[in-house]
This record gives structure tokens, C-alpha cells and sequence, in this order.
């Protein structure tokens, strides 16, 4: 069963102050997260990650189309009882200690009073934020704001957690500790749907991703396969500072890095390579297929649309 | 259902204890005992009904704008602060917190009122040295003021659910006002004739009739309030109630939250 089906779901809205205008927010969009999948939902600011996540929690009204969350229809209030969410940029209620806040939310998602204590002592240290006895929001760095954030996304144990960008705030410690917690949910065999414009965090975590840009889907797969090796180049790392004449003469693109030279070379010229850096007694540390990385294929899917969007004018 | 709607109005009320909301109750306590002082030096014979009528008056005007400041701002400051999303985000109706946030404001008013009540019997007290049997007639005058504050919180909400907070405390102060001056309408539109009868009588409907919840005057002056009085106050006042929340709720279950 999918955990997630968005089925052309679009989103206009009127702006403008006396004569109201259409502003499409979000073109139809059809997108299938199966259950147990760490999904990225990539795009740039204002790509429209915000609204789709908004109309999947109800907060905004769709203007045309349907989603089937964890099997029944989204707008289900029985749905909401296995999903967690954390909002951009979360800001709770400022007069409630953490404890406090989580204990609401927990009553709200009908977590029996019994459990409770046990899972707020528990998501509190999923975070790091067991010293905060006492202590109310308002007093909250945004670093803080952003772990009790997850932390109230995860207390009830749904099955699937939205996370509309999860590492906004956080300091670099904070992002690994966010990193792990999201691999720790995929191991518990829960769903996790996150939006993001940091490339480097869905490619590290994501089973798959979508690429959304000015409310349009431009590209969903497997991270695996968006960042196949890029055809018949290789990239070879030798040590020292040397760059044979002979290498540079089977065409290959050479960069000294430090105490290394990386070279990028067609694969069917690898043995050469080989067989040069043999005769100079250079020694080799590594061949790896050469990969497009997540940020490329995005970028080329920006300017792809770009591209289309200015022929189209 | 029942259940999430008590744990929203029981952080409402927790909000309103801790934004120290009920801190006006020192203002009052000041104001009232400085006037049963004040009172209770310069009038003879009549220390009872000056007390009663300022005390009940002004239980009436701080619980009014401790409604309206409130009640403007339960929706709209949620959404304006975003803390709505991770309510609404779990497995709760919009309508059940409209409902809750209601409840959670009445019971800040009561409590509010109660502890009022408690500084007119204090000052009565003070002024009269004993307690006689129309003094009993004072719970009537708070109930009918707690009736009062249910109708405000409902506009409140209904307004903040569609309003900016500036322009709901504006319609909602108006309607207070306009609504303490109703029976005087009824009676215009009695007078009038024509076109002017309808309208006068359409508005004299549609809003809420405070003057018939105001029996200061007479709790002051030890007459009687009529039972038939205290049932058609309290089914008018839940009535009215009833339809300001239901617009609330309507309007509120189609609002797109940006």
C-alpha cells in the first residue's frame, strides 16, 4: 500500500487587493511515496513544497484534486491520528514549558495518559532536550524550537512523518543529530515525507526524491538513479603532485588537490591510465565511476525548466 | 471529541493565567474597595445601592473587555503565529477548536467574574456591615452579566475567525455598544413606520440585546427579578450564542490557513 498518493492536486490563489487575480501556486501534481520510503521533496524557496505539505495536512484547501493518505482519504480525521508534522520554521505556544507542550499534543493525539510521560521522557532524549525541565518556550533558542519540533512530530508513533524542512536552524551538530533520527524512523519502518532545499541532506538520507520548481513537477526516482554514473568517465586519484605527460595525452582532466592529483578519464582509456602511472611507480589510491551528484541533476532540472519556460514566451 | 475540546479550552484558560490576564482583578479590587471607602464616607442610606451599582458595573465592563481583547485574538493571533498548524495537524476539527477555545475563554470570564463577585459581597460587606436577603439578588445580576460575556465571547471568535484583529475589536466594541441600547431600538422601531419599521426592527434582531441582560439598576434598588425574566434571558443568551459560534465555525472550516 502507498503511504502517500497525491492525485492532481493544484492550488490557485486569488491575490491582489480590489481587482483579485489567479496566482497558481501549485499545477496538478500526481506523486506516489510507498510506505517505509525516506521521500525528499526538493525545490527552491517558493517552489510550492509548502503548500503541497499544507494541503496534506488540511491546512490550505486544494482547488482541484484528491490525496489517499496511508489508505484512506486525506481530509479523514482518523488519518491524522498516524502522522506526524513539523512545520516550517515551528512556533508553539510560548507560555508552555516543553513538557507541558508535548503533554498537550499528546492528549490532543489521544496518546493515553499512562503512555504519556514515558514517550515525552523518550522523544525528549530522541532530541537531546532532556535538561529543559521548567523551562518555557519563550526562553527557547531556534535551535531548541526545532528539536522539540520533531520531538512533538514523533511522539505519538505515527507511521508517517512530514517534515517541512527538519534541519532549517540547526547547527551543524544539530543537522547530524536530525540526520540520524530520520535513519533511526526508516529503521522503525515508519514513512517519512521531507521538504528541503539542502541537497546534500536528501541525498545522504532519501530512498527517493521529487523535484518541484514554480509549483510544477520536474522529476521524481531513486536518488540511486538520478545520480547514476555519468556515461563511460571515471575518476582516478593518485598520490603526489606529479601529472604524467602520457595521461595527459589519453585526454584526461587533471586537477592537483593538496598532496593528490584527481583526474576525470574516459573509462575505455582506464588500463593506459593504469599502465602510466605503473611506469612513472605512481601510486594509485582509487577508480570510482564518475557520478552526477543530487545538486547537478537539480540544477539541470532548474534550467531545464527555465530553458522550456523562455521558448514557451 | 468531548475530550480534545476540554483540552483546548483548559490551555486556553492556561494562556489566559499565564499572559496574566487576571491580573485586572487587582485593578478592580483597588478601584472597588478605594470606592467602597470613598462611598462609604460621603452618602447616608444609600452606601448599599452605590456599591451595587458600581461594583456590578464595572464586574460588567472589565469582563467585556477582558472578552473582547481575548476573544479577537484566539484565532487569528494562532494563525498569525502558526501555532495552529500542529493542532490542526492532528486528529482535531476545526470545529472542535472553535468549540474549545470558546469554552476555554468562558471559563477565564467566570473565573474572572467569580473572584469580582467575590470583591462586591467583600465591599458590600464593608459598607453595610451585614448581608440582608435582596442581596441574594446580585447572583441574578451576575448571571446575567456571565450571559453577557458568552454572547461577546461568540462575536468575539466569529469576527476573529474572518477579521484582522484591530477591525474585530472595533465590530465587536460597536456591538456591545449598540446592543446596550437595544431595547431602546425596539422601541424606535415600534414608533416607525414604513421602510424605516423594517430595517429598525431587522437590526433590533440582529443585535445581541444587552439591556435586556442589564438588571443592575434594579438589583441596586432591591426589586424583584421575575423567573420568566431569567428563563428568556438564558434561552436568548444560548440561542444567540449558539448562531455567533456556528458562524464562526462556518467560516472557519473554509478558511485556507497561509
Amino acid at each position: 500500500m502507498a503511504a502517500i498518493e497525491i492525485l492532481d492536486i493544484e492550488k490557485t490563489y486569488l491575490v491582489g487587493f480590489w481587482r483579485k487575480r489567479p496566482k497558481r501556486a501549485l499545477q496538478p501534481l500526481r506523486l506516489t511515496v510507498e510506505e517505509g520510503e525516506v521521500f525528499g521533496f526538493l525545490g527552491p524557496n517558493g517552489a510550492g513544497k509548502t503548500t503541497t505539505l499544507k494541503i496534506l495536512m488540511g491546512l490550505v484547501f486544494p482547488t482541484a484534486g484528491t490525496a489517499r493518505i496511508l489508505g484512506r482519504e486525506w481530509t479523514d480525521p482518523a488519518v491524522k491520528a498516524q502522522i506526524g508534522f513539523l512545520p516550517e520554521q515551528p512556533y508553539f505556544y510560548d507560555y508552555l514549558t516543553g513538557h507541558e507542550l508535548l503533554d498537550y499534543f499528546g492528549q490532543l493525539s489521544g496518546v493515553p495518559a499512562s503512555e504519556r510521560k514515558r514517550r515525552i521522557e523518550e522523544v525528549l532524549s530522541l532530541v537531546g532536550l532532556t535538561d529543559i525541565k521548567g523551562l518555557q518556550l519563550r526562553k527557547f533558542s531556534k535551535g531548541m524550537l526545532q528539536r522539540i519540533g520533531i520531538a512533538q512530530a514523533i511522539l505519538h508513533n505515527p507511521k508517517l512523518v512530514f517534515l517541512d524542512e527538519p534541519m532549517s536552524g540547526l547547527d551543524p551538530l544539530g543537522r547530524h543529530e536530525v540526520r540520524d533520527l530520520i535513519a533511526q524512523l526508516k529503521e522503525e519502518g515508519k514513512t517519512v515525507f521531507f521538504s528541503t532545499h539542502i541537497l546534500s541532506d536528501a541525498e545522504a538520507l532519501c530512498d527517493r526524491v521529487a523535484i518541484i520548481h514554480k509549483g510544477e513537477l520536474r522529476g521524481v526516482g531513486a536518488v540511486d538513479d538520478l545520480t547514476s554514473s555519468v556515461a563511460g568517465k571515471i575518476e582516478m586519484i593518485w598520490q603526489g603532485t606529479q601529472i604524467p605527460a602520457s595521461i595527459k595525452a589519453l585526454g584526461a582532466e587533471c586537477h592537483v588537490s593538496g598532496d593528490n592529483v584527481r583526474a576525470v578519464i574516459a573509462d575505455h582509456q582506464q588500463d593506459a591510465a593504469i599502465d602510466a602511472l605503473r611506469r612513472e611507480r605512481i601510486r594509485l589510491i582509487s577508480i570510482t565511476p564518475l557520478r552526477t551528484s543530487l545538486e547537478t541533476y537539480f540544477v539541470e532540472k532548474l534550467q531545464h525548466s527555465q530553458t522550456t519556460a523562455g521558448k514557451r514566451a | 471529541m468531548i475530550s480534545r475540546i476540554a483540552y483546548i479550552a483548559s490551555n486556553t484558560f492556561r494562556e489566559a493565567v499565564r499572559d496574566r490576564v487576571l491580573y485586572n482583578l487587582i485593578a478592580f479590587a483597588l478601584l472597588l474597595s478605594g470606592a467602597a471607602i470613598f462611598v462609604g464616607q460621603i452618602s447616608i442610606d444609600i452606601e448599599r445601592l452605590v456599591v451595587v451599582n458600581l461594583g456590578l458595573a464595572a464586574v460588567s465592563l472589565f469582563g467585556v473587555v477582558i472578552a473582547i481583547f481575548i476573544g479577537i485574538g484566539l484565532v487569528s493571533k494562532e494563525i498569525e503565529k502558526r501555532t495552529l498548524y500542529t493542532v490542526l495537524s492532528r486528529p482535531v476539527r476545526r470545529w472542535e477548536f472553535i468549540i474549545g477555545k470558546f469554552f476555554g475563554l468562558a471559563g477565564t470570564l467566570v473565573v474572572n467574574t467569580s473572584f469580582m463577585a467575590i470583591g462586591v459581597f467583600a465591599a458590600l460587606l464593608y459598607v453595610a456591615h451585614k448581608f440582608s436577603r435582596p442581596d441574594a439578588l446580585i447572583f441574578i445580576a451576575l448571571y446575567f452579566i456571565i450571559l453577557e460575556f458568552l454572547m461577546i465571547c461568540a462575536l468575539a471568535l466569529l469576527f476573529s475567525s474572518f477579521s484582522t484583529p484591530l477591525l474585530s475589536a472595533v465590530f465587536a466594541f460597536s456591538l456591545f455598544v449598540i446592543g446596550s441600547f437595544a431595547d431602546d431600538l425596539r422601541g424606535f422601531a415600534e414608533l416607525s413606520h414604513g421602510f424605516t419599521h423594517w430595517v429598525a426592527a431587522g437590526a433590533a434582531y440582529v443585535i445581541p440585546n444587552f439591556s435586556a441582560l442589564n438588571v443592575i439598576s434594579a438589583v441596586a434598588h432591591q426589586q424583584p427579578v421575575g423567573a420568566q425574566l431569567v428563563l428568556s434571558n438564558t434561552l436568548y443568551a444560548l440561542l444567540y450564542t449558539t448562531v455567533a459560534l456556528s458562524g464562526a465555525v462556518l467560516i472557519f472550516e473554509r478558511r485556507n490557513l497561509k
